[in-house]
């Protein structure tokens, strides 16, 4: 099915796409259908800035137990580098 | 039918990239496969699914086409900007999706296109699969001048009130009253959306409203069970389901 599920945040970093790096301007957190990965359905993020184009993008397509395996490990390095005061 | 032609008949067939006037006077780009020879037949609006305008589409197309069909698949995504149909497909999602509006302006204006063929019969079916066989009856719903309307597997045609968004403001299944073309639909049970429920839920809907369909659901199938670039691919019930989509178009199309 198409979930339709998506939602995208504005966001400062850079990332490294098929030219090389560039600063990324959105970040979009969808689950939805796969390109690559071999299951109907993937959490599909990407890093994207639309102002160098439609291909700069960093995509990547996880299964949900990788997702929340992710978010695990995102809140526990954001809290020890707040702990750290880095 | 699948393998029908004659040996000694000379199938030809071409497929092009073109770019068409689309919804709102846009030039949009399209996928055009038409059999080569001047015979008079019907033609097919075939809208893609939400994973894009990708080689399966193309293929999709040059199938119908090489079996007697003009055939136009619009890339709705095209006002989103061009890259490779993955790229452009994450680009819809960042930017919230195709506004039902502006499907349904985009296929009038393919069925247009098609109805100045010279090889035209004035006979169109309007199909897709996925979110292009919600958007197949969307289209057909809005759009009278269609003869007939084939969905495959299309999710969200029951939708929650609180799922309607400005962009999709009506659920699909609240078009049914203004349906006036024969339907098929095609659905595997193993699918989630449609899940089998609300694949009751629509053809009740259908039934009480006196609706000229068909569906067809098939055990052993989930969602995009034509796919035969996934691991969803599911080949006895893809070639069973070509079948009745080949003897519908046969029969809605017909000179």
């Amino acid at each position: 099915m198409c979930t339709m599920i998506a939602s995208t945040k504005t966001v400062q970093g850079s990332g490294k796409g098929a030219t090389g790096w560039f600063p990324v301007t959105q970040s979009s957190v969808g689950y939805d259908h796969a390109s690559h990965f071999p299951e109907e359905h993937a959490m599909l993020l990407d890093f994207v800035n639309y102002e160098l184009g439609t291909d700069a993008r960093v995509a990547v397509e996880l299964n949900l137990a990788s997702a929340r395996a992710l978010v695990a490990q995102l809140q526990d390095a954001i809290e020890r580098a707040e702990l750290a005061g880095v | 039918m699948w393998n029908s032609f004659l040996t000694d008949s000379h199938v030809s067939v071409l497929a092009e990239i073109i770019t068409y006037k689309g919804g709102d006077g846009d030039e949009i780009h399209a996928y055009f496969a038409h059999p080569n020879d001047d015979n008079v037949r019907g033609g097919i609006v075939l809208l893609h699914h939400n994973p894009g305008w990708d080689e399966f589409y193309q293929e999709f197309a040059e199938r119908l086409a090489r079996h007697g069909y003009n055939v136009i698949a619009p890339d709705l995504y095209c006002r989103l900007g061009h890259g490779t149909s993955d790229d452009a497909t994450a680009k819809m999602r960042v930017l919230g999706g195709i506004p039902d509006e502006q499907v349904v302006k985009d296929s009038r204006a393919a069925l247009e296109f098609l109805n100045a063929l010279p090889t035209a019969n004035g006979k169109t079916v309007v199909m897709g699969t996925c979110s292009g066989g919600r958007g197949a009856l969307l289209v057909a719903s809005l759009v009278p001048e269609f003869n007939g309307v084939i969905d495959l597997w299309g999710g969200n045609v029951v939708t929650p009130e609180d799922q309607l968004t400005p962009d999709r403001p009506v659920a699909i299944i609240d078009y049914t009253e203004r349906l006036n073309m024969p339907l098929l639909g095609l659905f595997g049970n193993d699918d989630k959306g449609p899940s089998p429920e609300q694949v009751n839920i629509h053809e009740d809907k259908l039934k009480e409203l006196g609706k000229d369909y068909e569906f067809f659901r098939y055990d052993g199938a989930g969602h995009g069970f034509f796919y035969y670039h996934t691991e969803r691919y599911r080949w006895e019930q893809a070639m069973d389901a070509w079948e009745k989509v080949f003897a519908f178009l046969t029969k809605i199309l017909a000179n």
